[in-house]
């Protein structure tokens, strides 16, 4: 059963692979940049392990800014991940002893990968979640300390190899709708976040989306419970 | 050793945001959270496909087409193989095409 889930984790973490070795190479070189070497990209992958969080860092980083303003800026570019946890609580109650490790790695593409809560027949469920998450940061780390190390010598152009990642979410949103009768939770996702980019621009749309999109599921819940 | 407090920073932040409902909901989950947690997994989802598409212009030059007959290719090759890293792959194939050599 261990060899089985080993390779069902693996497989499942292979749409990840790309797209977090080539951003991960990109925030290595980005870091390199600024003045920070391969040990600050090791640690920084290891330790914080939120993608679009570690781009903005290396600005903080290099901006001079202060602890509360790190603080701050972290919080409202991760308060997504409430999001997450708040819709894992019940799936991870039994984790156990990976339990830590599964809520430290939730990152966009590993909730999108265990969000529904499947796991492929005959695995043993936590070891699963626990390789998945484990092999997603190992892509992630890899690539930004390949990116420290290379810099900017990649033999070819990647140049949109980083649509994998909106791939991954696209090819995830369709299978949820094949597998689900009712379409209320995705719709409201996918069109409540449309209104709020449109009224509140590219930079802020995210917060909103978030309550707009809790409020009315939270409107529909007698209906909603209904269906389920 | 300023940045290294910095770092601290962000990653204790970053855990703050992944463990503060866990810690919230320790003892059981209140059946609120539970109706959450079978409702937000698809929406979520359907806002991280915009949050991905966020930066991409319908008013300017390739008004976006590289991105939307992309992600047009992967929903039509999962509904027909329903085979994830083959969607994934192909639909950033194409990606990559249009990018560097159609627009």
């Amino acid at each position: 059963m261990k060899r089985l889930t080993v390779r069902k984790a693996f497989y499942s973490s292979l749409p990840v692979l790309a797209g977090y070795v080539v951003l991960g190479i990109g925030f290595g070189i980005l870091l390199r940049g600024a003045g920070y070497g391969v040990l600050w990209a090791f640690s920084m992958s290891v330790f914080i392990f939120a993608g679009s969080m570690q781009y903005v860092g290396v600005g903080l980083l290099t901006g001079g800014v202060s602890v509360l303003t790190a603080a701050l800026t972290t919080f409202m570019v991760n308060a997504r991940h409430l999001f997450y946890s708040i819709s894992m609580v019940d799936k991870y109650r039994d984790a156990g002893k990976y339990k830590p490790y599964l809520i430290f790695a939730l990152t966009d593409e590993t909730y999108s990968l265990l969000c529904d809560g499947k796991i492929p027949e005959g695995c043993d469920a936590q070891l699963y979640r626990f390789l998945v998450s484990a092999f997603n940061q190992s892509y992630w780390v890899t690539g930004s300390v390949l990116g420290s190390l290379l810099g900017a010598v990649i033999p070819f152009s990647t140049e949109g190899i980083e649509f994998s990642m909106t791939a991954l979410f696209v090819a995830s949103f369709t299978e949820q709708w094949l597998s689900s009768h009712d379409h209320i939770p995705a719709l409201t996702g996918l069109l409540g976040t449309l209104v709020c980019l449109v009224i509140f621009g590219p930079e802020r749309f995210l917060i909103p989306a978030m309550l707009l999109i809790t409020l009315v599921l939270t409107l529909l819940r007698r209906r909603e419970e209904k269906v389920l | 050793m300023r940045s290294a407090v910095l770092v601290a920073v962000m990653a204790l932040v970053t855990m703050l945001t992944r463990f503060l409902p866990f810690m919230v909901f320790r003892k059981r989950t209140p059946a609120y959270i539970m109706y959450l947690g079978k409702v937000l997994p698809p929406a979520i989802i359907g806002m991280l496909v915009i949050y991905c598409m966020k930066d991409v212009s319908l008013s300017a030059n390739p008004f976006g087409l590289p991105e939307l007959s992309a992600a047009a290719g992967v929903v039509v090759l999962h509904i027909w193989k329903r085979n994830s890293l083959l969607s994934i792959l192909a639909g950033t194939l194409l990606y990559m095409f249009l990018v560097q050599v159609v627009f």
